[in-house]
């Protein structure tokens, strides 16, 4: 866990970096958005910015840098259950391929 | 030992002795693993939905598009970017022991969580005015107005209880029932509300932008 004194040790100007980091790539986003390219293309481009965006969030400004224990922890549920999500997806281009939607 | 690290490797009794009990899961207070358990928790839930909407949008043939304007989106990312930032300065101010400013910080936290909400709604009315509701969509597919409104209601409902809690913590902070420890883990939530709208942003309006 953070304690005051990791705390007042790290700085507000490491927050700004981050904070300003995490306000460019949003801009990355919307510059992404008006690029000529297919949307499975821009949905890639725009995921891996935006999970770039989550672990500084993640790492500095909820301090998840500081406990390497509750990183893990986090982490691996976190992941896990991302990746779980993924199983239905296939399921879509099934659809997408001519099976209506049920009644 | 100040009085923050004793409140996260014991208990201070009322004869003032610390008594180590047991030691906290990974260094970590409960009340604030109490907060990991419910963001991994809400995490699933936001995955969920994103992951839902992603299915059904690659599933439907004919896909709206219906969004003309980035700018509306783009300053309700800034507002809410800023309000994170504005959040660590009220916690930093907290454990440097000043009150009156990390409780003014966190007010600005608000203060931005409901410049946020004023804007979705405005958006939302915005959209409403041009015929879309929960089951009705004039540009195509229904399931787009379903899933905007589901997915982008259930971010507002967050913003909207944390700018309560920040209301709520802030001024028991100031009035001494609270202590850094709970202003830093209200701030836990808050980046995290942030955290979701870094992905609901992308796939919810950017994917949808016509060009």
């Amino acid at each position: 866990m953070a304690t005051a004194a990791t705390h007042k040790n790290g700085g507000m100007t490491k927050d700004l970096i981050v904070f300003a980091l995490i306000l460019a790539l949003a801009g990355l986003q919307f510059v992404i958005a008006y690029q000529n390219i297919t949307a499975s293309e821009m949905l890639v481009r725009m995921l891996s910015v935006a999970i770039i965006e989550a672990a500084l969030a993640v790492l500095f400004f909820m301090h998840l840098a500081e406990n390497r224990g509750l990183l893990w922890f986090v982490g691996i549920f976190t992941v896990f259950v991302l990746l779980a999500l993924q199983y239905g997806w296939t399921d879509s281009f099934r659809v997408l391929d001519g099976v209506k939607w049920a009644k | 030992m100040s009085q923050a690290d004793l409140s996260i490797h014991g208990q201070v009794s009322r004869t003032g002795a610390t008594e180590i009990m047991t030691a906290p899961t990974f260094s970590v207070a409960a009340k604030k693993m109490a907060m990991w358990l419910f963001i991994i928790a809400d995490t699933a839930t936001f995955a969920g939905c994103l992951v839902a909407y992603g299915f059904i949008r690659n599933a439907t043939p004919d896909w709206p598009r219906p969004f003309h304007s980035i700018s509306n989106v783009a300053v309700m990312t800034l507002v809410l970017l800023t309000s994170s930032l504005t959040m660590l300065i009220a916690e930093r101010h907290a454990w440097m022991g000043d009150k009156a400013k990390a409780f003014l910080w966190t007010m600005l936290t608000a203060v931005c969580g409901i410049m946020f909400a004023t804007l979705h709604l405005r958006e939302w009315m915005g959209m409403i005015g041009e015929g879309a509701t929960l089951f009705h969509n004039p540009w195509g597919t229904p399931l787009f107005s379903s899933l905007f409104f589901s997915i982008t209601g259930l971010h507002l409902l967050h913003v909207t209880g944390g700018v309560v809690a920040l209301i709520a913590v802030g001024l028991r902070y100031r009035g001494g029932r609270y202590n850094a420890d709970d202003l830093e883990i209200t701030g836990l939530y808050w980046h995290f509300v942030d955290l979701v709208w870094m992905f609901v942003v992308p796939l919810v309006y950017l994917l949808n932008l016509s060009h």
